[in-house]
């Protein structure tokens, strides 16, 4: 499949605070990516460098094979995209804010079908109501609407669950599914839920304090047989015994003299062997069972 | 000595006593010339030349009737006619009864040789304190006049005469009269600065201002309601 | 795309009910002035006429026409204008920014600059439409209730007048002039609009500094007068004055077409644009770079 988004190096500071740290991560077509971290992790931050409305302070992004700063106008026809809450105004009825968005796509959009994609919705005999009228997840529903007015290829939301009822949330659900699945459409979705990612992604990248965590296929990461370990122990010896030896392959950090490594549990009693017989006092060696423990573990302060 | 002084004095009283009535004969037949006009209607185009006021030439129509009565209206626009301008009609200073009058000698205007008259009303209710008038004694017509006033200060009128000095009727006159200074107070106008107050707020200390009237259409003694005069 | 823009920046200002408090406000205003004027206009003329009634024969009830009152109308009203004016302009970014909008705008397939060219186009639009609800409301329903005539304007130190059939054009190129001024202001809120996030922050900025000026510039100081007077916007907003300013020849008449000093007006439209230029300038330049993070 092809590369939809590929970013390298992103770095975004504001004033002292780095929001984004040197951060790369690439989604490829057709998938829904999953973007998971906790409040203020730095995904909207991304998420807006991906959608222009902030300037990178370092890296680069590519969309569609093209480079962001260079082909903005270009990108950004073939992008929908919901940021936090659907952005909509609200002194306009659903059919006057869906026909804004259309003129704004810079495509030429026949009326009709625009009465027909707020049928799609459930907002046909709303329509001509002021949005200040509508309940969030009628909101919600208007805004993905008009972000889809346009047929865009990549779609972009950003915590598109936040606020909504549970019947709510089941439906923006479905919709995801049912827009890469039945559509082809590329989603990018970004949320502090890791169950709505289990659901929905078929990749995901988790950040914490701006700086990548993991990222992978989601079935992979949740495969109970692809584990994380934990290794307390002299931190110095173990470390100079794992990267020098076949274990360097698996090692994917070093925080708080707690080493992580990513590999099959059943290779643990062979890595405490080995460790043993280096002579390396082992504290601890534990694995982590699922990927909500990883990403507790990973993001908490 | 006292011979010689009072010969002297004798002289100069009878001379003057003679001249003084020679002025008053003129100044009569002046009037005369005058009281052939009971009324009339002209048109006019005023001129309007005072520091403070820019206002375009206006198209006037001047009402008289005797003995003193005079109005000047701008039917279709807008005018700020003098208050003095009741002092173009000559019959306020020809019509006094009871006034000294002083031969002031001879003087040439607009190349016009003219009698000096120096006029004193001895009323004390008269509006005119003194009024000298200049007279072409050939035509029997006023061509200039200074009058003071005791509430309005003093007015300059140069009249011109040309078609209807028959009835002595002038075809131009020009009026000049003192104004007052003109300054709102700061703030009440709030006016877009042009640069062009800098330049008057110096010319304002010359105060004189002047009126010019144009005559045409003289329709004379064909009657004039009491009406126009009222004040509206 | 920029008429596309500018077609939905109108639209969304013209579906806004505040947009209508200023037509409504205008209406208000001018129709009181009219009522006023209609039942004290002699006090309102005496107030500069006083001083010279001893002098002349004012005629009150020719100088009260529908022209006058219509400069009156312009003189009381225009000094407010910029508040209903800030009251658009001042929210075309904050005010978005403010509701989430802006990175609905943001993301969309067009330039930053067109977005900010198409939000000022129409909020000069929308200053202009207010100027010609004015000018029908304040020139033509002042001609319907005081009737046509000569126009008299009183100045500090003089006063003007004009034949009727040479008033007209002055009107229309005051008004022109009065959208020059009012767009200089509609210019300032859209870059305080720029650098806000709130909607009232903009507006209330726009109004101080129009206030602050204005009181500036009629306190008459030397020290202001030589400074900050000849270049401060508000003096060269009133220029719309300018236009009821006659030329007079030799013999003191009036000249019929003239203005006084023309040239101190096109200096002053210049001003007034060099500062419409000024405020653009900056708005794009940090607009272009702003981080959209609401």
């Amino acid at each position: 499949m092809n590369e939809i988004i590929r970013v390298n190096n992103l770095t975004k500071e504001f004033k002292e605070v780095k929001a984004v740290d040197n951060l790369s991560f690439s989604v490829r077509e057709g998938e829904v990516y999953g973007f998971l971290g906790q409040n203020g992790a730095g995904k909207s931050t991304t998420i807006r460098m991906l959608l222009t409305l902030i300037k990178p302070t370092d890296g680069t992004i590519e969309i569609f094979g093209m480079n962001l700063q260079q082909h903005r106008k270009e990108i950004l026809k073939q992008i929908g995209a919901i940021i936090e809450r659907p952005d909509l105004y609200n002194y306009l009825t659903a059919l006057e804010n869906i026909q804004l968005f259309a003129k704004l796509s810079g495509i030429k959009i026949p009326f009709t079908h625009l009465k027909e994609q707020l049928a799609k919705v459930g907002l046909a005999d709303r329509m001509h109501s002021k949005v200040k009228t509508y309940s969030q997840g009628m909101k919600q529903r208007l805004g993905l609407a008009c972000a889809l007015i346009h047929d865009p290829k990549l779609l972009i939301l950003d915590e598109p669950t936040n606020g909504l009822d549970p019947q709510g949330i089941a439906e923006m659900r479905n919709m995801i599914i049912r827009l890469s699945k039945e559509q082809g459409k590329t989603l990018v979705v970004s949320s502090h839920l890791l169950s709505e990612m289990e659901i929905v992604a078929d990749s995901m990248l988790i950040i914490n304090k701006g700086k990548k965590v993991v990222e992978g296929n989601v079935k992979e990461l949740l495969n109970p047989e692809y584990s994380i370990v934990e290794l307390e122990a002299d931190t110095e010896t173990a470390l100079n015994f794992i990267r020098n030896s076949e274990w360097n392959k698996y090692l994917k950090s070093v925080a708080n003299h707690i080493i992580r490594l990513e590999f099959n549990k059943d290779k643990i009693p062979d890595f405490n062997k080995e460790l043993v017989a280096h002579d390396i006092s082992v504290e601890s060696i534990r694995r982590i069972h699922s990927l909500e423990d990883y990403f507790l573990t990973q993001t908490k302060d | 000595m006292k011979k010689i002084f009072l010969a002297f004095l004798m002289v100069w009283i009878i001379v003057s006593f003679a001249s003084a009535q020679e002025v008053k004969e003129l100044l009569k037949k002046v009037k005369n010339q005058y009281d052939l006009v009971n009324d009339y209607v002209a048109d006019g185009k005023m001129k309007t030349n005072v520091l403070f006021i820019k206002a375009p030439i206006a198209n006037v129509k001047v009402y008289y009737k005797k003995p003193d009565k005079i109005k000047i209206i701008n039917e279709k626009g807008i005018s700020f006619v003098p208050k003095g301008t009741i002092n173009i009609n000559l019959n306020n200073v020809l019509g006094l009864d009871n006034y000294e009058a002083i031969d002031g000698g001879k003087e040439k205007i607009n190349g016009t040789e003219c009698r000096v008259v120096k006029i004193f009303p001895l009323s004390d209710e008269e509006n005119i304190s003194r009024a000298t008038l200049y007279i072409d004694e050939t035509r029997l017509v006023t061509l200039k006049s200074v009058i003071s006033t005791k509430e309005h200060g003093t007015y300059e009128l140069l009249l011109t005469f040309k078609n209807y000095i028959a009835f002595g009727l002038p075809d131009k006159v020009e009026l000049s009269f003192n104004t007052k200074d003109y300054k709102l107070p700061k703030g009440i106008s709030l006016d877009f600065d042009n640069g062009a107050d800098k330049d008057k707020a110096d010319k304002l200390k010359n105060k004189k201002g002047k009126v010019e009237i144009v005559y045409s259409n003289y329709s004379i003694n064909k009657g004039v309601s009491d009406t126009v005069f009222t004040p509206k | 795309m920029f008429f596309t823009i500018l077609r939905i920046e109108l639209f969304k200002i013209f579906k806004r009910p505040r947009t209508y408090i200023s037509f409504g406000a205008i209406a208000v205003i001018v129709i009181l002035v009219q009522l006023a004027l209609k039942v004290n206009g002699k006090d309102f003329i005496e107030l500069y006429t006083d001083s010279q009634s001893d002098t002349f024969e004012i005629p009150y009830n020719k100088i009260l026409n529908g022209y006058f009152v219509c400069v009156a109308v312009l003189h009381m009203i225009l000094i407010h204008v910029p508040l209903l004016v800030a009251l658009i302009a001042g929210d075309m970014i904050s005010g978005e920014a403010n509701l989430g909008t802006l990175r609905l705008l943001g993301s969309k397939p067009i330039t930053r600059t067109e977005l900010v060219l198409a939000k000022f186009s129409a909020s000069t639009i929308y200053v202009i439409l207010l100027l010609v609800w004015m000018a029908v409301l304040a020139l033509f329903g002042s001609i319907l209730l005081f009737g046509q005539g000569d126009l008299v304007v009183f100045k500090e130190m003089d006063w003007h007048q004009m034949n009727s059939y040479d008033v007209l054009w002055r009107f229309f190129a005051a008004f022109i002039f009065a959208s020059l001024a009012l767009t200089t202001i509609a210019a300032m809120a859209m870059m305080f609009s720029a650098f806000s996030e709130n909607s009232l922050g903009p507006i209330v900025a726009t109004v101080c500094v129009v206030i602050v000026f204005t009181i500036v510039q009629q306190l008459k100081v030397p020290l202001f007068e030589h400074t900050i007077n000849p270049w401060s916007f508000t003096t060269h907003m009133l220029g719309w004055k300018g236009f009821f300013y006659v030329e007079k020849a030799a013999d003191g008449t009036t000249i019929d077409g003239s203005i006084e000093r023309p040239m101190a007006l096109v200096r002053s439209g210049l001003i007034l644009l060099g500062y419409i230029g000024l405020f653009m300038s900056i708005t794009v330049w940090h607009f272009r770079k702003k981080d959209i993070l609401n």
